[in-house]
């Protein structure tokens, strides 16, 4: 089943066309990594499937359910009470984290839970504690973000989207703001996930990651997708551009 | 007049003045908020009025405020002032005054907050209230404490402008037992008050700002 479909996505800051066409859909059980040089427009593609940025023309469906559909040229969103509910369904990890710096590390997990899903709370507390194990991070549930490093704040922002129970996670550029040696443990993390058959979108740099990760991978360069398939054929592409950008990670060995 | 009758007229003063600088706190917070969401809004027409709003009170003396306040009803419209009119003309004007200064304090606060504390509420599902509530309205308060203390501690101050219309606060009284027993005591005295007064309003503020240290 299509947990995510996004067809003829166009989108432009300024008459500056990010997108240009971009079609996506993701089955479900399915891990797609994005790739791409910055300014490929990746990460708006991604901003715009979790609804924080609006397209100027394409369908975004979730579960068979639209988003926004094209009408005459541009994209109609659903009202409110239907995006209310498609919202439900996906997780973001932000580059930056984003965490509640006011809220502790249990707060964080708990909050949205508790405060918008009307969740029992000894059920979400429960919930919060396994998924804090799971991120090894049980004896930090009373920290701060601010007493944290980088990479247990990501764990933390995880266990947050995981809180939510999305059918779907989407992760921006997820270890791009840390030390290279505390990407290990979100890569690691994910990793995980993937072995659970949890449904992500990953928009990353970490290139021997994203090969290990992805059932799928995309390429895309100026507002379009150059090339879509399995990692192994993307590593082994004959595209000029593909290859261009992955010699630069220096990968196969040089 | 004995020290002692002297510190009783003026204590009574300072009742009034504490009663001023608490009324004003309370009205002024809200109105403040609800103004600098008016100078932020998407509409044209509200942000304008919030701008043209704090102009003319920050551009205006207090005093002169204070005064239109009070003798406005009759000049204007021809309505008898009671005695009991000055004490509300008092909390209005200060309560108007200072809520201009808290919206930009405000809105300097709420315009300061990472795009990303919103986006993460967002996805997360928090309604437009609950992310204010819940998310941006916590942290603004750390933010604009210490722009905070420095207009509560004006404020003190300021609550001797109530003079200009003969409401009989601290520094009314001080001044009127000053000129009656030739003394400077009693200006002393309400120096001393103010001063005083500040101190704890500033130890309090401190006090709070210290609690909310616990992140960054």
């Amino acid at each position: 089943m299509k947990l995510l479909e996004m067809h003829h996505v166009k989108k432009s800051f300024d008459g500056n066309a990010v997108l240009k066409q971009i079609s996506l859909s993701v089955e479900e059980g399915e891990v797609v990594s994005i790739i791409g040089p910055s300014g490929s427009g990746k990460s708006t593609l991604l901003r715009c499937a979790t609804l924080l940025e609006t397209m100027d023309d394409g369908d975004l469906y979730y579960l068979g359910e639209a988003a926004a559909k094209s009408e005459a040229g541009r994209a109609v969103y659903a009202p409110s009470e239907s995006i209310k509910k498609i919202e439900r369904q996906f997780g973001l990890v932000f580059q930056n984290f984003n965490l509640f710096p006011h809220y502790s590390v249990l707060k964080n997990i708990m909050d949205a839970p508790l405060h918008v899903q009307k969740r029992d709370k000894a059920e979400v507390k429960e919930e919060a504690m396994r998924l804090l194990h799971k991120m090894g991070l049980s004896d930090r549930a009373n920290a701060y973000p601010c007493q944290l490093s980088g990479g247990q704040q990501q764990r933390v922002s995880i266990a947050r989207a995981l809180a939510m129970k999305p059918k779907i996670l989407f992760f921006d550029e997820p270890t791009s703001a840390l030390d290279p040696e505390l990407t290990g443990e979100i890569l690691k993390v994910i990793t995980d996930l993937a072995k659970e058959n949890m449904t992500m979108v990953i928009v990353t740099h970490e290139m021997y990651f994203a090969k290990d990760v992805s059932d799928r991978m995309i390429f895309m360069d100026q507002g379009v997708i150059v090339e879509e398939t399995t990692p192994d054929a993307l590593f082994a592409s004959e595209n000029e551009r593909t290859r261009a950008f992955l010699g630069k990670y220096h990968l196969g060995g040089d | 007049m004995s020290f002692e009758v002297m510190m009783r007229q003026l204590s009574g003063g300072m009742f009034t003045t504490i009663q001023i600088f608490v009324l004003t706190l309370l009205f002024s917070l809200p109105l403040g908020l609800l103004i600098a969401f008016g100078r932020m809004s998407k509409h044209a027409m509200l942000r304008g009025a919030a701008k043209i709003y704090i102009s003319i009170m920050r551009g205006t003396p207090l005093m002169l405020q204070l005064l239109v306040v009070y003798f406005g009803p009759y000049y204007i419209f021809g309505i008898g002032i009671t005695s009991s009119y000055r004490a509300y003309a008092v909390i209005i004007a200060f309560a108007v005054n200072y809520a201009a200064y808290f919206a930009e304090i405000y809105r300097g606060g709420i315009e300061s907050m990472p795009a990303g504390q919103y986006e993460a509420a967002k996805v997360l599902g928090y309604t437009k209230v609950q992310t204010f509530f819940r998310i941006i309205f916590p942290q603004v308060i750390k933010r604009i404490l210490p722009s905070v203390t420095n207009e509560v501690i004006t404020l003190v101050k300021d609550t001797s402008l109530a003079f200009s219309i003969a409401y009989v606060e601290m520094f009314t009284t001080a001044k009127a037992i000053a000129a009656s027993q030739k003394s400077m005591v009693p200006l002393m005295a309400a120096g001393i008050f103010y001063y005083v007064f500040n101190f704890v309003v500033a130890a309090l503020m401190e006090v709070w700002e210290k609690k909310l240290s616990y992140y960054r």
